[in-house]
C-alpha cells in the first residue's frame, strides 16, 4: 500500500479508485467535508454527478442505474445515513443490489452540534444489524486498499458497502462561530 | 419543452378510471422493451396482472416490495443508465407524496426518456382506504408543473390516457401523467421474490445475459 506516498489527497485517491472500477454515477446530498471530493468528481468528465433532494432518493437512483448496467456511489453525511435504514433493508439487501455508500462522519472527535453527536451513534449499530459491510477510514495509506477491495467485494457478492470517512482522515468539520 | 394543452386543468375535472384497465392499455402500447417500474402496493399488483400474456409475462418490469416512494428515483436511475430506452414509473398518490423532491430532480436533469404515471385514488387503499392529501386539495400534476416538469397533464379519460402515453413514447420528456382511479381491488398479487424480480428485470434490459 505505497499509494499514499505519491502526494494525492484522500479525495483524489477515492476519485481514482472509483474511475478504475467504472463507478461513473455519483449522487450526493452535500456536506462540507465531502466538498473537495465532489469538486474533484465534478471537474472530471468521466463522472455523471448531481445533488439529490434526499439520500433515499439518491439510493433509489443508484439502484435503478445499477440494474440498468451503470455503477454508482452515494455520498452523504452521518445524519443523512440515518434516513436510510428502510430502503437499505427493503431495496438494497433483499434485491441484492451492491449499493455503494460513502459517509462523511460527523458527531465525533470535536463535534459541536448535539444533534449530530446523537444521530452519529445510530450509524454503526444500523449497519451491523443489517449485516452491511462497513469500513472506517482513518489513514491515508489505507484508503486505496479499502475502497478498491470493498467495491470488488460488493459487486462480486451483490451486497451493499459503506465507507465511513473519519475526521482522522479528512480533518472533519471544526467549531466556528 | 412545451406544456400539454387541452387537458383538464385540475384533478376534479379528470374522469375516474380503473387501474387495471389503464395499466393494460399502457402495456399494450409498449413494443420496444420499454422498462416499467411499479411502485409498492396495488400499483404494482395490477402491473403484474396486466403484464401476463399467452407468450409469458413481460420481463422489462421491476416490482418494488418496500422502499415506499422510490419508483420515480429507480426509474430515473434506469433512464440515466440506458438513455435510448424509454422508462416508465408507475406510482401511487400516497407514494409520490413521500418523495415530491424527486420530481424536482427529474425536472432539473430534464430526463428525456422518463415518463411518470401517477395512479391517484386519493387513498392509502391497501391499508384500509385512509384519505391521502390528494383527496384534501393537493394536485399532483400542479406540483409536477411547479417542480419544472412542463409536460405534466391529467388524463381526461381513457382515450386521453392512451394519447398521452403515445406521445410520451414518441416525444422527449420528462412526462408526468396524472390518472384518477377508482377503489377497485387489483386483479392479481405480485410474486414476492426480490432476487428473482431483480434478475428477471436485468435480463429483460439485456444487462444480465
Amino acid at each position: 500500500m505505497a499509494e499514499a506516498t505519491d502526494g494525492r489527497a484522500w479525495f483524489e485517491i477515492v476519485r481514482d479508485v472509483l474511475k478504475r472500477h467504472d463507478v461513473s454515477l455519483v449522487t450526493y446530498v452535500p456536506d462540507n467535508v465531502l466538498r473537495p471530493l465532489i469538486a474533484a468528481i465534478e471537474a472530471d468528465p468521466f463522472f455523471t454527478s448531481f445533488a439529490c433532494t434526499r439520500e433515499e432518493e439518491a439510493l433509489g437512483i443508484n439502484a435503478g442505474a445499477w440494474m440498468g448496467g451503470l455503477r454508482g456511489i452515494l455520498l452523504m453525511q452521518t445524519s443523512g445515513f440515518a434516513t436510510l435504514p428502510n430502503v437499505i433493508a427493503s431495496l438494497s439487501v433483499p434485491f441484492q443490489i451492491p449499493t455503494l455508500m460513502m459517509v462523511s462522519e460527523r458527531g465525533t472527535l470535536g463535534e459541536f452540534n448535539i444533534g449530530q453527536s446523537l444521530v452519529a451513534r445510530t450509524m454503526r449499530p444500523v449497519l451491523d444489524c443489517l449485516a452491511v459491510e462497513h469500513h472506517t477510514m482513518t489513514r491515508l495509506d489505507e484508503v486505496e486498499f479499502i475502497v478498491d477491495r470493498s467495491i470488488t467485494q460488493a459487486v462480486a457478492t451483490l451486497a451493499p458497502v459503506c465507507f465511513i470517512l473519519s475526521p482522522l482522515l479528512t480533518g472533519g468539520k471544526v467549531f466556528s462561530k | 419543452m412545451v406544456a400539454v394543452p387541452n387537458h383538464p386543468v385540475s384533478r376534479d375535472q379528470a374522469k375516474v378510471m380503473n387501474r387495471y384497465d389503464i395499466t393494460r392499455r399502457m402495456i399494450g402500447l409498449l413494443h420496444q422493451d420499454e422498462a416499467v417500474i411499479g411502485g409498492i402496493g396495488y400499483t404494482n399488483f395490477d402491473l403484474w396482472a396486466a403484464s401476463e400474456s399467452p407468450g409469458g409475462r413481460r420481463q422489462q418490469n421491476f416490482y418494488m416490495l418496500g422502499s415506499m416512494g422510490l419508483a420515480v428515483p429507480i426509474a430515473m436511475g434506469v433512464a440515466i443508465a440506458q438513455p435510448r430506452r424509454k422508462v416508465f414509473a408507475l406510482e401511487g398518490d400516497g407514494s409520490i407524496l413521500m418523495q415530491l423532491g424527486s420530481l424536482s430532480t427529474v425536472a432539473a436533469r430534464m430526463q428525456k426518456n422518463l415518463c411518470i404515471v401517477i395512479m391517484d385514488n386519493g387513498a392509502y387503499q391497501i391499508t384500509g382506504g385512509q384519505k391521502t392529501m390528494t383527496e384534501q386539495g393537493t394536485d399532483i400534476v400542479g406540483i409536477a408543473r411547479a417542480s419544472g416538469i412542463a409536460q405534466s397533464a391529467w388524463a381526461a379519460d381513457e382515450d386521453a390516457f392512451v394519447g398521452l402515453i403515445g406521445r410520451s413514447l414518441k416525444e422527449d420528456g420528462p412526462w408526468l401523467i396524472g390518472c384518477r382511479i377508482d377503489n377497485q381491488k387489483p386483479v392479481d398479487t405480485t410474486e414476492r421474490n426480490p432476487a428473482r424480480i431483480r434478475d428477471n428485470f436485468m435480463r429483460g434490459l439485456g444487462v444480465v445475459k
